[in-house]
Protein backbone atom coordinates (compact mmCIF):
# COMPACT_ATOMS: atom_id res chain seq x y z
CA UNK A 1 0.00 0.00 0.00
CA UNK A 2 1.09 3.34 -0.51
CA UNK A 3 2.24 6.20 2.38
CA UNK A 4 0.74 8.85 1.25
CA UNK A 5 3.54 10.98 2.66
CA UNK A 6 5.30 9.59 -0.82
CA UNK A 7 2.71 11.11 -3.26
CA UNK A 8 3.58 14.01 -4.94
CA UNK A 9 2.01 15.70 -7.88
CA UNK A 10 4.21 17.24 -10.82
CA UNK A 11 3.06 19.03 -14.46
CA UNK A 12 -0.56 17.56 -12.96
CA UNK A 13 0.69 13.86 -12.90
CA UNK A 14 0.54 11.69 -9.62
CA UNK A 15 3.96 10.02 -8.64
CA UNK A 16 4.35 7.23 -5.83
CA UNK A 17 7.69 7.81 -5.02
CA UNK A 18 7.26 4.28 -2.64
CA UNK A 19 10.25 4.10 -1.14
CA UNK A 20 12.77 6.96 -0.98
CA UNK A 21 15.87 5.45 0.30
CA UNK A 22 15.53 2.38 -1.68
CA UNK A 23 14.74 3.80 -5.29
CA UNK A 24 17.45 6.37 -4.59
CA UNK A 25 19.68 3.37 -4.09
CA UNK A 26 18.65 1.50 -6.96
CA UNK A 27 19.23 5.06 -9.01
CA UNK A 28 22.28 5.07 -7.75
CA UNK A 29 23.11 1.14 -8.89
CA UNK A 30 21.80 1.46 -12.53
CA UNK A 31 20.49 4.69 -13.96
CA UNK A 32 16.99 4.50 -14.60
CA UNK A 33 16.08 1.39 -12.02
CA UNK A 34 14.84 3.79 -9.25
CA UNK A 35 12.42 5.40 -11.41
CA UNK A 36 11.29 1.28 -12.83
CA UNK A 37 11.09 0.69 -9.37
CA UNK A 38 8.63 3.73 -9.04
CA UNK A 39 6.90 3.16 -12.41
CA UNK A 40 7.93 5.89 -13.88
CA UNK A 41 9.22 3.69 -16.73
CA UNK A 42 9.69 6.88 -19.32
CA UNK A 43 11.51 8.82 -17.88
CA UNK A 44 13.44 5.69 -16.39
CA UNK A 45 14.28 4.47 -19.90
CA UNK A 46 15.19 7.80 -21.09
CA UNK A 47 17.83 7.82 -18.06
CA UNK A 48 18.93 4.38 -18.57
CA UNK A 49 20.11 5.25 -22.46
CA UNK A 50 21.38 8.38 -22.06
CA UNK A 51 23.58 8.25 -19.20
CA UNK A 52 24.54 4.52 -19.98
CA UNK A 53 25.40 5.95 -23.50
CA UNK A 54 27.48 8.22 -22.66
CA UNK A 55 29.28 6.29 -19.93
CA UNK A 56 29.46 3.22 -22.40
CA UNK A 57 30.92 5.74 -25.38
CA UNK A 58 33.36 7.64 -22.92
CA UNK A 59 34.78 4.54 -21.86
CA UNK A 60 34.93 3.06 -25.71
CA UNK A 61 36.81 6.70 -26.67
CA UNK A 62 39.57 6.12 -24.15
CA UNK A 63 40.11 2.43 -25.09
CA UNK A 64 38.22 0.67 -22.30
CA UNK A 65 41.15 2.84 -19.66
CA UNK A 66 39.47 5.93 -18.76
CA UNK A 67 37.84 4.24 -15.49
CA UNK A 68 39.90 3.37 -12.39
CA UNK A 69 40.44 3.59 -9.30
CA UNK A 70 43.89 4.81 -7.97
CA UNK A 71 44.67 7.41 -5.06
CA UNK A 72 49.04 7.13 -5.77
CA UNK A 73 51.21 9.60 -5.75
CA UNK A 74 51.17 10.95 -9.44
CA UNK A 75 47.95 9.33 -10.00
CA UNK A 76 45.37 10.29 -7.79
CA UNK A 77 42.14 9.63 -10.30
CA UNK A 78 39.85 12.19 -8.22
CA UNK A 79 38.02 11.40 -11.68
CA UNK A 80 36.74 8.22 -10.47
CA UNK A 81 34.73 9.50 -7.70
CA UNK A 82 32.33 11.43 -10.51
CA UNK A 83 32.47 8.07 -12.68
CA UNK A 84 31.13 6.39 -9.49
CA UNK A 85 28.45 7.97 -9.79
CA UNK A 86 26.84 5.15 -12.39
CA UNK A 87 27.36 2.59 -9.59
CA UNK A 88 27.19 -0.70 -10.69
CA UNK A 89 29.11 -0.23 -13.93
CA UNK A 90 32.02 1.60 -12.53
CA UNK A 91 32.34 -0.88 -9.62
CA UNK A 92 34.57 -3.52 -11.28
CA UNK A 93 37.41 -0.61 -11.57
CA UNK A 94 37.18 -0.56 -7.22
CA UNK A 95 37.97 -4.83 -7.40
CA UNK A 96 41.02 -3.51 -9.69
CA UNK A 97 41.88 -0.82 -7.84
CA UNK A 98 42.46 -2.73 -4.03
CA UNK A 99 44.31 -5.74 -5.95
CA UNK A 100 46.28 -3.46 -7.36
CA UNK A 101 47.13 -1.94 -4.54
CA UNK A 102 47.96 -5.05 -2.52
CA UNK A 103 50.60 -5.96 -5.29
CA UNK A 104 52.08 -2.60 -5.04
CA UNK A 105 54.93 -1.76 -2.92
CA UNK A 106 56.75 1.81 -2.03
CA UNK A 107 55.03 2.91 -5.47
CA UNK A 108 56.74 -0.04 -7.73
CA UNK A 109 54.04 -2.61 -8.74
CA UNK A 110 55.36 -6.26 -7.90
CA UNK A 111 56.48 -7.91 -11.24
CA UNK A 112 54.04 -11.20 -10.57
CA UNK A 113 51.01 -8.70 -10.66
CA UNK A 114 48.55 -9.79 -13.51
CA UNK A 115 45.29 -7.51 -13.90
CA UNK A 116 42.04 -9.84 -13.74
CA UNK A 117 39.73 -9.73 -16.58
CA UNK A 118 41.82 -9.09 -19.24
CA UNK A 119 43.05 -5.15 -17.28
CA UNK A 120 39.09 -4.42 -17.17
CA UNK A 121 39.10 -0.83 -15.12
CA UNK A 122 42.49 -2.18 -14.23
CA UNK A 123 44.79 0.97 -13.16
CA UNK A 124 47.96 1.76 -14.58
CA UNK A 125 51.23 0.05 -13.80
CA UNK A 126 53.51 1.66 -10.87
CA UNK A 127 55.37 4.16 -10.83
CA UNK A 128 53.31 6.88 -12.77
CA UNK A 129 55.26 10.09 -12.74
CA UNK A 130 54.48 13.01 -14.25
CA UNK A 131 56.00 14.25 -17.14
CA UNK A 132 57.40 10.10 -17.36
CA UNK A 133 56.91 7.92 -20.27
CA UNK A 134 54.67 5.51 -18.03
CA UNK A 135 51.68 3.43 -19.00
CA UNK A 136 49.09 6.28 -18.87
CA UNK A 137 51.63 8.47 -21.04
CA UNK A 138 51.05 5.12 -23.35
CA UNK A 139 47.27 5.42 -23.13
CA UNK A 140 47.61 9.28 -23.74
CA UNK A 141 49.64 8.39 -26.86
CA UNK A 142 47.25 5.84 -27.95
CA UNK A 143 44.20 7.23 -27.99
CA UNK A 144 44.84 11.25 -27.97
CA UNK A 145 41.86 13.01 -27.73
CA UNK A 146 39.76 10.40 -27.04
CA UNK A 147 41.35 9.56 -23.86
CA UNK A 148 40.33 12.90 -22.53
CA UNK A 149 37.01 12.92 -23.98
CA UNK A 150 35.94 9.64 -22.90
CA UNK A 151 37.56 11.02 -19.32
CA UNK A 152 35.44 13.51 -19.81
CA UNK A 153 32.10 11.52 -21.16
CA UNK A 154 32.31 9.22 -17.84
CA UNK A 155 32.35 12.19 -15.35
CA UNK A 156 29.78 13.78 -17.08
CA UNK A 157 27.68 10.97 -17.21
CA UNK A 158 28.13 10.34 -13.49
CA UNK A 159 27.59 13.62 -12.20
CA UNK A 160 24.26 13.28 -14.64
CA UNK A 161 23.24 10.28 -12.71
CA UNK A 162 23.32 12.45 -9.35
CA UNK A 163 20.61 14.63 -10.68
CA UNK A 164 18.26 10.80 -11.37
CA UNK A 165 19.42 10.14 -8.01
CA UNK A 166 17.81 12.97 -6.59
CA UNK A 167 14.77 13.06 -8.88
CA UNK A 168 13.95 9.50 -7.81
CA UNK A 169 14.61 10.57 -3.51
CA UNK A 170 12.41 13.53 -3.96
CA UNK A 171 10.68 14.10 -7.64
CA UNK A 172 11.67 16.53 -10.21
CA UNK A 173 13.82 19.43 -9.38
CA UNK A 174 12.35 22.84 -8.81
CA UNK A 175 12.69 25.17 -12.20
CA UNK A 176 14.78 27.69 -11.55
CA UNK A 177 13.52 31.34 -12.04
CA UNK A 178 16.52 32.00 -14.68
CA UNK A 179 15.12 28.98 -16.90
CA UNK A 180 11.67 29.96 -16.72
CA UNK A 181 10.20 31.19 -19.98
CA UNK A 182 8.77 34.65 -20.51
CA UNK A 183 6.94 34.89 -23.80
CA UNK A 184 3.03 34.99 -23.00
CA UNK A 185 2.12 33.64 -26.12
CA UNK A 186 3.14 29.93 -25.14
CA UNK A 187 0.26 28.69 -24.04
CA UNK A 188 1.81 25.99 -22.22
CA UNK A 189 3.68 28.29 -20.55
CA UNK A 190 1.62 30.00 -19.67
CA UNK A 191 -0.34 26.64 -18.40
CA UNK A 192 2.85 26.48 -16.39
CA UNK A 193 2.52 29.90 -15.17
CA UNK A 194 -0.53 28.90 -13.84
CA UNK A 195 0.51 26.54 -11.79
CA UNK A 196 2.63 28.31 -9.68
CA UNK A 197 1.67 29.39 -6.14
CA UNK A 198 2.01 33.22 -5.28
CA UNK A 199 5.14 32.66 -3.18
CA UNK A 200 7.16 32.40 -6.45
CA UNK A 201 7.32 28.74 -6.26
CA UNK A 202 8.40 26.70 -9.87
CA UNK A 203 5.74 25.34 -11.86
CA UNK A 204 7.07 21.95 -11.46
CA UNK A 205 7.86 21.77 -7.44
CA UNK A 206 7.18 17.99 -6.08
CA UNK A 207 4.10 19.21 -3.91
CA UNK A 208 2.82 16.36 -1.76
CA UNK A 209 -1.14 15.68 -2.78
CA UNK A 210 -3.99 17.06 -1.00
CA UNK A 211 -4.76 13.59 0.48
CA UNK A 212 -1.12 13.69 1.84
CA UNK A 213 -0.64 17.10 3.59
CA UNK A 214 -3.99 16.08 5.50
CA UNK B 1 42.42 29.41 -37.81
CA UNK B 2 41.15 26.69 -35.34
CA UNK B 3 44.02 24.37 -34.43
CA UNK B 4 42.27 21.31 -33.82
CA UNK B 5 40.33 19.39 -36.47
CA UNK B 6 36.76 20.32 -36.91
CA UNK B 7 35.48 17.04 -36.65
CA UNK B 8 36.57 17.42 -32.90
CA UNK B 9 33.10 19.53 -32.64
CA UNK B 10 30.95 16.29 -32.71
CA UNK B 11 32.22 15.19 -29.40
CA UNK B 12 29.68 18.10 -28.35
CA UNK B 13 26.69 16.25 -30.02
CA UNK B 14 25.63 13.03 -27.51
CA UNK B 15 26.80 15.07 -25.09
CA UNK B 16 24.54 18.29 -25.51
CA UNK B 17 21.82 14.98 -26.53
CA UNK B 18 22.40 13.83 -23.27
CA UNK B 19 22.47 16.32 -21.28
CA UNK B 20 19.74 18.40 -22.19
CA UNK B 21 17.25 15.58 -22.16
CA UNK B 22 18.67 14.77 -18.34
CA UNK B 23 18.35 18.16 -17.21
CA UNK B 24 14.76 18.08 -18.75
CA UNK B 25 13.65 15.02 -16.94
CA UNK B 26 15.07 15.93 -13.72
CA UNK B 27 12.59 19.07 -13.84
CA UNK B 28 9.31 17.57 -14.98
CA UNK B 29 7.54 14.51 -15.57
CA UNK B 30 5.28 15.22 -18.84
CA UNK B 31 6.94 14.11 -21.48
CA UNK B 32 6.38 16.97 -23.60
CA UNK B 33 7.36 19.73 -21.24
CA UNK B 34 10.56 17.25 -20.99
CA UNK B 35 11.17 16.98 -24.53
CA UNK B 36 10.72 21.28 -24.81
CA UNK B 37 12.86 22.01 -21.55
CA UNK B 38 15.41 19.94 -23.01
CA UNK B 39 15.23 21.93 -26.55
CA UNK B 40 15.20 25.00 -24.72
CA UNK B 41 18.54 23.56 -22.65
CA UNK B 42 20.19 22.48 -25.81
CA UNK B 43 19.50 25.89 -27.29
CA UNK B 44 20.94 28.01 -24.48
CA UNK B 45 24.15 25.61 -24.36
CA UNK B 46 25.02 25.66 -27.58
CA UNK B 47 24.15 29.66 -27.86
CA UNK B 48 26.43 30.11 -25.03
CA UNK B 49 28.76 28.20 -26.06
CA UNK B 50 29.27 30.03 -30.05
CA UNK B 51 29.19 33.23 -28.38
CA UNK B 52 32.68 32.04 -26.17
CA UNK B 53 34.31 30.08 -29.57
CA UNK B 54 33.60 33.53 -31.48
CA UNK B 55 35.11 35.73 -28.72
CA UNK B 56 37.95 33.13 -28.55
CA UNK B 57 38.39 33.84 -32.30
CA UNK B 58 38.08 37.10 -32.11
CA UNK B 59 41.24 36.78 -29.16
CA UNK B 60 43.18 34.64 -31.44
CA UNK B 61 42.80 37.18 -34.54
CA UNK B 62 43.88 40.38 -32.80
CA UNK B 63 46.89 38.67 -30.60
Amino acid sequence: MASSANVIQVDAERIDLKNRSLAAFLAWLVPGAGHFYQGRHTKGSLYLVCILTTWMLGFALGGGHVVYASWQPGDRRWHYILQAGVGAAALPALIQGNRMRKMTDKGVTSRSYEPMWGGFMAPPHRPVIEDRTDEVSAWYATYGAGYEMGTWYTMIAGLLNILVIYDAYAGPLAVPISGRKKKDDDSDSEQQAAGESDSGAPAATSEPTPEAKA
Amino acid sequence: MISISPTYLMYYVPLIISISLVFGATRHEDTQTILKHAFYTARWITGFMAIIFVILLLINWMV
